[in-house]
């Protein structure tokens, strides 16, 4: 496989050997590109994702989605864009200015977080501390207290209900997301992102094979309550329209909007992102054994397979999401509290004897 | 690096007593909170600053946010605190002793001395988690089991709390 090291060495030394630069300097010159980096890839996926988003629902619903602006509506999203980026932002009375202000850019901060956690290419990690996935479950976490502070801000009964719901939700269903994060450190043995995605290259070395029953298991219920994380799908009753007009950001308008929303889509792609590199092998291309058809594959680059496995995921969870009609509040907290967390903890349990009697492949 | 993430903290937790309104105390402790954590990452510290973040950041602001939820709006509306002389002086008072510990411990011990002959190295995940729960000399599980059933009482005593008896006919 193609490494990513080689590139970044290679800038590494042109600035410190070609240009002469010292650490500080060269330093503060690869942050700033990695920075920059982030962000263009995170603005990208966010236009294509809103993209797809429109027109798999269009699709779902036998309708044929934007078609104006462009052929066949690609334009559309850009357009909406720049329509949000010309928009005024304007106070409610009354409102906290200043959380009003704040929440935003907390709910943004978290999600770009989690974002430079993902393995992109082998080599290509933003973000490799030894404690990945616990530090990636750490920082996704600042995103409710964001979400709660709009709600409240913005001096809207209707925003307070919502970011109640929201935050409620949110806190529920990360306990299972975090439990079955940790189903798949115990067979990885490693919390670092891409010491996972190392053990999982090689034939049929994918987690979701080698930990057969309880991987499969820990894959479903970190769909199901990533969803509900990222406010989406049969549980977006945060911002259930026909009761709570728009939910948390009912009264923010321009790009303060525009942070919630593209937070929203980019959660959905983190969620499908982590779950493609703990369960599904990230970058790791597919391996059956056969020296032939593996050292075809692997000739395709390791972000194509990323994204290819990412965006497979993303069409899932919108299906499931335009597919099924809405839970009530008490429903979703059951089935976290009730199902999916007892579920969870004896999915722990079951992986940790078969780990430990060696079971797995 | 350590310069700015003081000035974040100390500017945060002023703020945090000084402002009036309680949401904002909130929002501002969380900011002190997230500057700790930065000086653990400064320290190569990344177990304890992830447990920082997600436990005191993601879950004892929220948990002090629900706590004023459930005042309720009229009363934290009308709650002003005014700033007394009495209550400064013992501010003071507190801070000063406060102050004088610290310094006192961290004569007595050589922290700095002791810590500069460890080179600052991250400490991997496995050995951490071994000391946690480990039963020989200088590990953990005692404790470690205790705070687990103490917690588990807490959350009893929670439910009793918070239970309504169905009304028995």
């Amino acid at each position: 496989m193609f490494d990513f090291n080689i590139v970044t060495t290679w800038i590494d030394m042109f600035l410190r050997q070609t240009l002469g630069l010292g650490d500080f300097l060269s330093i503060l010159i690869e942050c700033i590109l990695v920075g920059v980096g982030i962000l263009v890839g995170y603005a990208m996926l966010a236009i294509v994702l809103i993209f797809m988003e429109r027109k798999v629902c269009a699709y779902f619903q036998c309708r044929l989605g934007p078609m104006r602006v462009g052929p066949w509506g690609v334009f559309q999203v850009f357009a909406d864009v720049l329509k949000m980026l010309i928009k005024e932002i304007f106070f409610v009375d009354k409102a906290d200015k200043l959380l009003y202000l704040v929440a935003p850019f907390l709910v943004i901060v978290a999600s770009v977080g989690t974002f430079s956690f993902l393995p992109w290419n082998n080599g290509a990690v933003v973000l490799d501390f030894n404690v990945g996935i616990f530090l990636l479950t750490a920082v996704s976490s600042i995103g409710v207290v964001g979400i709660f502070m709009a709600g409240w801000g913005s001096n809207n009964k209707y925003g307070v209900v919502s970011a109640m719901r929201g935050a409620v939700q949110l806190i529920s269903y990360e306990m299972s997301l975090g439990l079955c994060l940790i189903t798949a450190v115990i067979l990885t043995g490693t919390m670092q992102v891409s010491g996972i995605v190392e053990a999982q290259t090689g034939p049929w070395n994918w987690l979701i094979f080698r930990g057969h029953i309880p991987a499969v298991i820990a894959f479903v219920v970190f769909l199901v309550a990533g969803n509900a994380e990222a406010n989406r799908g049969p549980f977006d009753l945060a911002e259930a329209e026909s009761e709570l007009t728009a939910g948390y950001h009912t009264e923010y308008s321009g790009m303060g909007f525009g942070f919630y929303y593209l937070a929203e889509y980019l959660n959905l792609f983190v969620i499908s992102g982590i779950a493609t590199t703990v369960f599904l092998g990230g970058w790791a291309p597919v391996n059956i054994g056969i020296d032939a058809f593996d050292s075809v594959m692997n000739y395709i680059p390791g972000i194509v397979w990323f994204l290819g496995k990412a965006f497979a995921v993303v069409w899932l969870l919108m299906w499931v999401r335009w597919t099924f009609p809405r839970l009530r509040i008490d429903q979703i907290l059951t089935l976290e509290w009730k199902y999916l967390m007892p579920l969870c903890l004896l999915n722990l349990v079951l992986m940790t004897i078969i780990v430990a009697f060696g079971w797995h492949f | 690096m350590f310069c700015i993430l003081a000035f974040i903290i100390l500017g945060s937790a002023v703020m945090c007593v000084t402002t009036k309104k309680i949401m904002r105390a909130a929002t501002f402790l969380l900011f002190v909170l997230f500057g700790v954590a930065g000086l653990y990452f400064l320290l190569d510290y990344t177990y304890l600053a992830a447990a920082q973040i997600s436990i005191y950041a993601g879950g004892i602001t929220m948990m002090y946010i629900f706590a004023i939820q459930l005042v309720g709006k009229r009363t934290l509306q009308g709650m002003v605190e005014r700033l007394r002389g009495c209550r400064i002086i013992g501010g003071m008072i507190v801070s000063v002793i406060g102050l004088a510990t610290v310094v006192l411990v961290f004569l007595k011990n050589s922290f700095i001395t002791s810590s500069a002959l460890t080179d600052g190295e991250e400490v991997p995940m496995d050995v951490i988690g071994n000391a946690l729960l480990g039963s020989d000399k200088y590990q953990y599980v005692l404790p470690f089991e205790f705070i687990s059933v103490f917690l588990l009482a807490c959350i009893i005593g929670g439910i009793i709390v918070a239970r309504k008896e169905k009304e028995t006919k």
